[in-house]
């Protein structure tokens, strides 16, 4: 158990400069979360944290001290991979033990830490198998057992459920989340998935092209996200970004948005610093809007869009409306059957919860 | 209702027939393949044949005009003399010294080039380093080296080395020979076996060696396997190199059997001569006989998948 303190890493092939002066620190306990598209560096960020890849600029400490120049092994840390790496001519048991044999720990010791391992992961049973003879779950159950008796400082995953059918990959989920509360081992989870993200992390960093774009807690980052870029790649559907003008009416900002066939919606009750509402006052901004923000008003309501519903999309729970604003697409999650396809509908927004960003750096606006 | 029957059943005879000359078709294409490999068989398996007959034959029968047909009488006395009493210009101790010769030069031979190559192959894949495929280019040049390109330069470097004519001069020779192909074998094999299982296994705390031996040879015994058999067959079999390299006693069983062969004195006895080309067969054979499932298995299935 430790802190993780990633200090303007940088990392290098040749020219081309994969990692671009990241910096995460973490307390102990967290769960970081490193979420963002393939190829945006979050397993080589992962693998210089192991010690499987150099650090070409900048510092990484565990526990307070820089690890920089040590071997994965003396790192203290444990890592799950996202093929399981379990050695294929060895039991389980013999996978889990590998590790132990080499730091010379006793017989009885290593029984006793393959013994709670096994039980804490319900592969008792399996022990004696090999790799081959386990479907994906259990080799995954593996290779958690493997970094779990290292009683690492850090345990760090790299995309450890991506090769499992969707109901495994809920179950595992909740199984390394259960995993986490019990040990409360500092890790740090490498995903694309920001359901995964959001559903597991104390701290997510959400990665685009070797820069960290935002640092904060799964709520933070879903409900402030601090660029258009996090505000699209957090939460499915994704956010609206409405292309709109802010105006000042009587000192308070109000977001003016253009609806086709239609009044121009005009928004009040937004959250914004007085020096930025002057600031970008008489200009073009985009306005960021969950959809779960809407809900069917009736057609007198204040903060409400009246717009022509294009399609309806029940999900079940709720369903999905889809209309235009500020010429482009937008979608609300609105009760089922509240409202038909090719109908006019009133639609109010919970202001107080929109997010603005500039409409040129696409940087949210405070 | 009855017409409609009437039109079923008139209809269904065509079909049969359809069905029955297909069957018939069937049988004959059947026939013609086994045929034509029962055919293919028997005439690659004639030579054998007949050094079998020949050199259980008595040497006077062969001479009476008999060559393809059943002996007369089973002997084998013309395998004890091949083993132990046929001549070779220098000495009539039959093929045993260069049966042994040859032992003691394929043995480590195969050991030493398989090693090595295994190595390599685990360099080259998991151990990547600026250069590492160009070296592997290089190696992989030495398996279109023509045997005759390297005969002159492989003298002097023996020479200068002091091993010219003896037998660990060609246990090296074949073992630098060898290394080419062994390391393309397992570079293939290994290239196949995830890297992340090396990255495991560094955070797991192991070393250079212990990744090796542990991890990465135990997933490799079927390319082993056929990387042996591969080597033992080709020094074995060596003519060139053995002739090229050693001299008199030194000599490896094929030069030893080439002028068996040649010596004649009196009449050629073709039984003897047959005798000690299928002993100077009998290990390759071997060798196929026990690993050779493992060979197939080697050759066309990729790594354990992890
Ligand atoms: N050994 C390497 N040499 C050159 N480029 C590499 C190497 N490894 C990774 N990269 C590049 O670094 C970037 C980040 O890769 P990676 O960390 O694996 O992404 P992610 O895990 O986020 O999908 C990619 O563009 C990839 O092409
Ligand atoms: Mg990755």
């Amino acid at each position: 158990m430790s802190t993780l303190e990633i200090d303007r890493a940088r990392k290098l092939y040749g020219e081309l400069e994969v990692l671009k002066e990241v910096s995460i620190s973490i307390g102990t306990g967290d769960f970081l979360v490193l979420l963002g598209p393939s190829g945006c560096g979050k397993s080589t960020l992962l693998n210089m944290i192991a010690g499987l890849e150099e650090i070409s600029g900048g510092e990484i400490r565990i526990a307070g001290k820089v690890v920089n120049d040590l071997s994965p092994k003396d790192r203290d840390i444990a890592m799950v991979f996202q093929s399981y790496a379990l050695y294929p001519t060895m039991t389980v048991r013999q996978n889990i033990e590998f590790g132990m044999k080499i730091r010379r720990v006793s017989q009885a010791e290593r029984d006793k830490a393959v013994k709670t391992a096994a039980d804490l992961l319900q592969m008792t049973h399996l022990l004696d198998r090999k790799p081959s003879q386990l479907s994906g779950g259990q080799r995954q159950r593996v290779a958690m057992g493997r970094a779990i008796v290292r009683q690492p400082k850090l345990f760090l995953f790299d995309e450890p459920l991506s090769n499992l059918d969707a109901k495994l990959r809920v179950d595992m989920r909740t199984e390394i989340k259960r995993l986490h509360a019990r040990l409360g081992t500092t890790i740090v989870y490498v995903t694309h998935d920001q359901i995964e993200a959001m559903t597991l992390a104390t701290r997510v960093a959400v990665m685009k092209d070797g820069v960290v774009q935002h640092l904060d807690d799964p709520q933070s980052v879903y409900d402030r996200p601090a660029n258009v870029y996090v505000a699209k790649f957090v939460g499915s559907p994704s956010m609206n970004i409405i292309p709109a003008r802010l105006e000042v009416e009587d000192g308070r900002p109000v977001a003016a948005i253009d609806i086709p066939g239609a009044a121009t919606a005009r928004l009040s009750g937004i959250s914004l610093s007085s020096q930025a509402a002057a600031k970008y006052a008489g200009r073009s901004i985009l306005v960021g809007i969950r959809p779960e923000l809407f809900s069917v008003a009736g057609e007198q309501a204040s903060q409400a869009l009246t717009v022509n519903i294009d399609v309806v999309e029940p999900t079940g729970p709720d369903t999905l409306a889809l209309f235009q604003a500020g010429g482009v697409e937008v979608t609300a999650r609105v009760p089922p059957r509240a409202v038909a396809a090719r109908t006019s509908a009133t639609l109010a927004v919970d202001t107080g919860k929109i997010v603005l960003f500039d409409a040129d750096n696409e940087q949210r606006i405070d | 209702m009855a017409s409609n029957a009437a039109s079923l059943a008139s209809n269904s005879t065509p079909l049969a027939t359809k069905a029955a000359s297909f069957r018939r078709q069937h049988r004959i294409g059947r026939a013609v393949i086994y045929g034509s490999l029962f055919f293919m068989a028997a005439f690659y398996l004639m030579p054998l044949w007949v050094m079998i007959t020949t050199s259980v034959k008595h040497l006077d029968e062969i001479y009476a005009g008999s060559f393809i047909g059943l002996p007369q009488q089973i002997s084998f006395d013309a395998w004890r003399t091949a083993w132990s009493e046929a001549c070779n210009g220098t000495a009539c101790k039959g093929l045993k010294p260069y049966f042994i010769n040859s032992l003691l030069l394929t043995i480590p031979a195969v050991i030493m080039s398989t090693g090595i190559g295994a190595i390599n192959g685990y360099v080259i894949t998991k151990w990547r380093f600026p250069g590492s495929n160009v070296i592997f280019g290089l190696l992989l040049f030495g398996c279109f080296l023509p045997f005759q390109a390297v005969i002159l330069p492989m003298a002097q470097t023996l020479g200068i080395l002091g091993l010219a004519g003896s037998l660990p001069g060609l246990v090296l020779v074949h073992t630098v020979y060898g290394i080419a192909f062994t390391t393309l074998f397992f570079r293939n094999y290994f290239v196949s076996i995830p890297d992340e299982l090396v990255r495991a296994a560094k955070i797991d705390g192991a070393g250079f060696i212990r990744i090796f031996v542990s991890i990465m040879l135990p997933a490799a015994l079927p390319i082993i396997v056929v990387s042996c058999i591969w080597q033992f067959t080709q020094i074995w079999n060596d003519y060139l190199f053995g002739a090229s390299f050693t001299a008199g006693e030194n000599a490896p069983i094929t030069v030893a059997l080439n002028n068996i062969v040649n010596v004649s004195m009196g009449r050629k006895e073709y039984n003897v001569d047959m005798a000690a080309a299928m002993i100077a067969a009998l290990p390759t054979l071997f060798v196929y006989v026990v690993a050779g499932r493992y060979f197939v298995r080697g050759l066309t299935a990729g790594a354990v998948k992890g």
